[in-house]
């Protein structure tokens, strides 16, 4: 189990350890969620009273693409130089390469939530209620986000066309996620926790699920791809 | 996978193959080869560009599938269990292995671990393939003869029994050639057994214990008939 889980960290870290030297997320991906969320308040802006009711939909769609770029990335740095074979001649179980993976991502996007947060609570005029259940509901997105995104990423990574075929497979599956932590987010902001608790355990099946899949699936598909 | 001649019994079998095809895509990059490869042993593959070389070094790794035929490396029967044989093997490919944004020494030290070794083993293999002064340089700036150092530098970390070497002395310089030779020559005096492809004869038949040719997906004189014999060191001569 120690063994274990210090392949998951060795992966994790490998990531996070790219990613800074990249800094992709920071120079990239976080601008574009950004960006996303500055077009949409010009877009919206004539009509003051709406922006902060769509804010935690248009907060989880920014997230949504930053996490499809964040998956790619994470995929597409084992296609250069061989190293995919590299991790298939390892004694890493694939299992841990998956959940080392997924946490890589999740670490990203959990980063990337809460400079985007405070960029939403600034531009959307939106007044922070039940943190803690924003916090919470963020976690579960955040966690089925990556547990999803890891098994597609890892589905297209060997096609020529991964980059478009990413979003195709993966925007519909996550629909649940997005609907879960929208409506949560909602609740959270409106001042009624009750509302949320459905969602949030549709969000925490969801991450089981994915987690589950992926912890099974990964092999096959480190093989294959 | 004992191995008999006149009833006398030789080195156990690293590798048996026999009709073993491999399919890419739609085509037969093996098309039946025939192949022992005896524990300690260095093979030596030749043949044209399209052969199937660099398809059967990867075959014997499990990195590329069993498509007919048999295939027995290691004691794995390649169609049961790939995943196993690669616990056991090292291969210096086309390619590094490595990440593009990680240095020298981070590259080494994750494969080390990655394999199930120490971050000590990783700096020894630093110092072995000679790259101290650049261990802290990112793989992106290295230049194509580095590189191939530090694809040697991943071998290195591996405690295999079995080495995959495809063209192993392309790219590197003559200092990086004598370092391959003596990790080549260190192979063998310490039983591990190696198989590698290569264009440059005069170089790496010094080093050989016997010689396949390949052609066309198939393997000339794959079956062991003869006793292998013992190498030469290339740089000083002497058996290992």
């Amino acid at each position: 189990m120690r063994r274990f889980a210090g392949s998951v960290l060795l992966v994790a870290g490998k990531d996070l350890r790219i990613e800074g030297r990249s800094r992709v997320t920071t120079n990239q991906v976080l601008p574009f969620a950004g960006l996303v969320l500055l077009l949409f308040a010009f877009a919206l802006d004539p009509d003051r009273g709406l922006l902060p009711r769509v804010a935690p939909g248009l907060f989880w769609v920014a997230v949504l693409l930053a996490a499809l770029l964040a998956v790619s990335r994470a995929f597409a740095v084992e296609a250069e130089n061989g190293a995919r074979d590299g991790l298939r001649l390892s004694v890493l179980d694939p299992a841990a390469v998956y959940l080392g993976k997924a946490a890589g991502v999740a670490a990203q996007l959990v980063a990337l939530e809460a400079v985007l947060a405070a960029g939403l609570f600034v531009l959307y005029d939106v007044d922070a209620h039940q943190v803690w259940l924003l916090a919470l509901s963020a976690g579960l997105a955040t966690a089925g986000l990556a547990a999803a995104g890891s098994v597609y990423g890892a589905l297209a990574a060997g096609l020529r066309v991964r980059e478009t075929l990413l979003p195709l497979l993966l925007l519909p599956v996550v629909a649940p996620v997005m609907l879960g932590a929208t409506r949560a987010w909602e609740a959270a902001l409106n001042g009624v926790p009750s509302d949320a608790w459905p969602w949030v355990q549709v969000m925490a099946a969801f991450a089981v699920m994915y987690t589950a899949l992926g912890v099974i699936a990964f092999g096959p598909l480190l093989e294959e791809s | 996978m004992g191995r008999f001649q006149g009833g006398i019994p030789l080195q156990p079998l690293v590798a048996h193959l026999r009709s073993a095809v491999t399919v890419l895509g739609r085509y037969p990059a093996l098309a039946g080869v025939d192949l022992d490869v005896a524990e300690g042993e260095v093979v030596l593959l030749t043949g044209p560009n399209g052969a199937g070389k660099t398809t059967l070094l990867r075959l014997l790794a499990g990195l590329a599938p069993l498509t007919g035929g048999h295939a027995e490396v290691l004691g794995h029967d390649l169609r049961q269990d790939r995943r196993a044989v690669r616990r056991h093997v090292a291969v210096l490919g086309h390619e590094t292995f490595c990440y593009e944004d990680l240095t020298v020494r981070e590259n080494l030290r994750f494969h080390a671990r990655a394999a199930g070794g120490s971050v000590e083993s990783a700096d020894a293999a630093i110092e072995r393939v000679g790259l101290i002064r650049s261990a802290d340089t990112p793989h992106r700036l290295l230049s194509a003869g580095q590189r191939r150092r530090l694809a040697l530098g991943v071998v290195a970390t591996r405690p295999a029994r079995l080495l995959l070497l495809d063209e192993p002395h392309a790219g590197l310089d003559a200092a990086g050639r004598v370092v391959l030779d003596d990790l080549i020559g260190a192979a063998g005096a310490e039983g591990v057994t190696v198989v590698m492809a290569s264009h440059e004869l005069e170089r790496a038949r010094p080093l050989a214990t016997r010689e396949v040719a390949m052609a066309g997906g198939y393997a000339a004189s794959g079956v062991l008939d003869h006793e292998p014999r013992p190498a030469r060191s290339r740089t000083t001569g002497a058996l290992v």
